[in-house]
């Protein structure tokens, strides 16, 4: 295991016109390769501004973080990491498969092994044969698997994704979750992932980041390992109450539940 | 409310609304004809020293040779004279001169279409241009183009930009394109390329947060981001404002066609029209011109549907 991810006093203030926005403070995080990391807290507490340092769409204004060993910048151009978004972001004049072909049309891969790829990832999260369908003739979490297999087609190392199931239903999001996890199994990939549901935090992650707001900071990790192997019946069990009843307290020794 | 489908949903969604709508415009139209000409035959009547009955006051102002406003079937039959029954390459004929005055139309139109996204683009792209451009294509549209085109015309043909032709074009269809279709082009063109430029600006602008953060998490370059992201989110904007370009840019062709010397055209026949008094004519060479509007703006707004549904964004 090498490290990913290696921030240390991050620190980032936006200047707005109602004067300066401590979004993050003082971040010291290491994410290590295969590890299924998890921020979670109320909004406003930078979970998704830590996110978007991490994949070099907002700079940080103090301290240091480095990507694979290298500037958030230099992983985002060596095109190190998958970024999932809150919408699925599709675009509607693509069909699926085209949508899963732009990064690879972008990044220059030829027609064949386009083709090949779409089919492989396509699969990967159970959409075989919607490759001709337009987005909008696709279910919300349906969409979202799409933009999955859109985030994973070029194989990145790493995927960044910022509460991708947090406009589903319960239902479609449970199921999601099992199919992400088994994903995660199967590609070994490193997974930092945003959310503010408890039992999502705590079913898929091996460490949650609980993260408090004004100034956005981190609050407490905790690991969590419930092995591998994994089923949504977990969710009743005593270890995963325990875990959960420590996220809960965590966030609210960090006022996350302060009027 | 229940479906209608098939010949019956024409009926109901097409023709019964657009239909009672024209019937109402008929009506009217004859309404204001029998007024607008009945001081004519009054007039008449009295310097004959005869009385005229109302039922023959009212026949006789729907068949006068120059009436202040023909009636709709006195159009109607001067434009099947004028077109079905006359050579279209006869200088009578509206097919002969609607077509010259579409010849012009269509190409200020490619031509306005054409820099008014070459602007969009460039705007888009630049915030310099932005800043320096912007305010100029707001100002060129504040000019009275129309009131100064007749003059712009003159000068255009004065200076004949046909001598700037190579000599072994002389003579040819490019000559007469460049010697008389392109200063009424040049007028179309100058009012089709702003609606053209502000829609694309906004089309070209119109891509969400998300889907930019994606091109950028794919590190791909400016052209990337424009043709696989910025020109298609554009498209609906192109169709929305190239339906407003070629209906304008018809207009800037009659005003051109306005100071030719009346040779040839749309305008050209409201000119002489109206020079010798030929009401009739001149609403002929009206009608046909909103005729032709409606048509272009059909077969635009067609395109649309063909483009939208291939992207898959008709529903």
């Amino acid at each position: 295991m090498s490290v990913v991810i290696d921030a240390k006093d991050l620190d980032l203030t936006f200047q707005t016109n109602d004067g300066p926005v401590h979004a993050l403070s003082n971040i010291n995080l290491q994410v290590q390769t295969g590890e299924f990391v998890s921020f979670i807290g109320p909004s406003g507490c930078g979970k998704t501004t830590l996110l978007r340092v991490i994949a070099d769409l907002e700079k940080p204004t103090g301290g240091s973080i480095s990507v694979n060993g290298v500037t958030p910048e230099q992983a985002r151009l060596a095109r190190a990491y998958g970024y999932v978004f809150q919408a699925a972001a599709l675009y509607p004049w693509r069909t699926i498969g085209g949508n899963i072909s732009l990064p690879l049309e972008v990044m220059g891969i030829a027609k064949a092994e386009r083709t090949e790829l779409i089919r492989k990832n396509l699969e990967l999260v159970n959409l075989t044969g919607f490759d001709k369908k337009f987005p909008w003739q696709l279910s919300g979490g349906m969409q979202q698997r799409a933009s999955i297999a859109r985030a994973l087609s070029f194989d990145p190392d790493m995927l960044l994704m910022d509460e991708p199931f947090g406009a589903l239903d319960e239902i479609v999001r449970d199921h999601l979750n099992e199919q992400l996890l088994k994903l995660w199994a199967q590609t070994k990939k490193t997974v930092v992932f945003v959310t503010h549901s408890i039992p999502e935090a705590v079913f898929l992650s091996t460490r949650i980041v609980v993260m408090s707001p004004r100034p956005g900071r981190i609050h407490e990790i905790i690991d969590c390992d419930l092995g591998d192997d994994r089923s949504l019946d977990i969710r009743e069990s005593p270890e995963f109450l325990a875990i959960a009843h420590q996220v809960r307290e965590g966030l609210r020794q960090g006022h996350s539940y302060d009027d | 409310m229940r479906e209608r489908t098939g010949l019956s949903g024409i009926f109901y969604d097409r023709v019964l609304p657009v239909g009672t709508v024209v019937a109402v415009i008929v009506v009217a139209w004859y309404a204001f004809a029998v007024l607008l000409n009945a001081p004519f035959e009054r007039d008449q009547a009295a310097r004959a020293g005869t009385e005229i009955s109302t039922s023959q006051l009212v026949s006789n102002t729907m068949a006068q040779d120059r009436p202040v406003l023909p009636a709709p079937h006195q159009v109607a039959s001067e434009i099947w004279e004028t077109t079905a029954l006359k050579k279209i390459t006869s200088k009578r004929s509206l097919v002969y001169h609607g077509w010259i005055t579409l010849y012009s139309t269509l190409m200020g139109f490619v031509l306005g279409t054409g820099l008014g996204i070459l602007l969009a683009v460039l705007i888009v792209h630049s915030n310099i241009l932005d800043k320096s451009l912007m305010p100029w294509i707001i100002t060129s549209q504040t000019i009275p183009i129309l009131a100064i085109a007749p003059m712009l015309i003159v000068v255009l043909n004065a200076i004949d930009l046909s001598r700037f032709l190579p000599d072994a074009l002389a003579g040819t269809h490019v000559e007469y394109i460049v010697k008389d279709v392109l200063p009424k082009a040049l007028i179309s063109a100058y009012l089709s390329f702003f609606p053209v430029a502000v829609g694309m600006v906004k089309g070209l602008r119109s891509p969400d947060v998300m889907h930019l953060d994606l091109m950028r998490t794919y590190n791909s370059s400016r052209s990337q981001v424009f043709w696989k992201l910025r020109w298609p989110s554009a498209v609906p904007f192109l169709f929305t404002s190239m339906k407003v370009a070629v209906a304008i840019s018809l207009v800037g062709a009659i005003v051109g066609e306005l100071p030719t010397g009346a040779v040839a055209g749309l305008g050209a026949r409201l000119l002489t029209g109206s020079y010798y008094g030929q009401t009739i004519q001149i609403w002929s060479a009206l009608v046909s011109a909103a005729v032709l509007a409606a048509m272009l703006v059909m077969l635009v707004d067609l395109s649309s549907r063909i483009v939208m549904n291939r992207m898959g964004m008709a529903r």
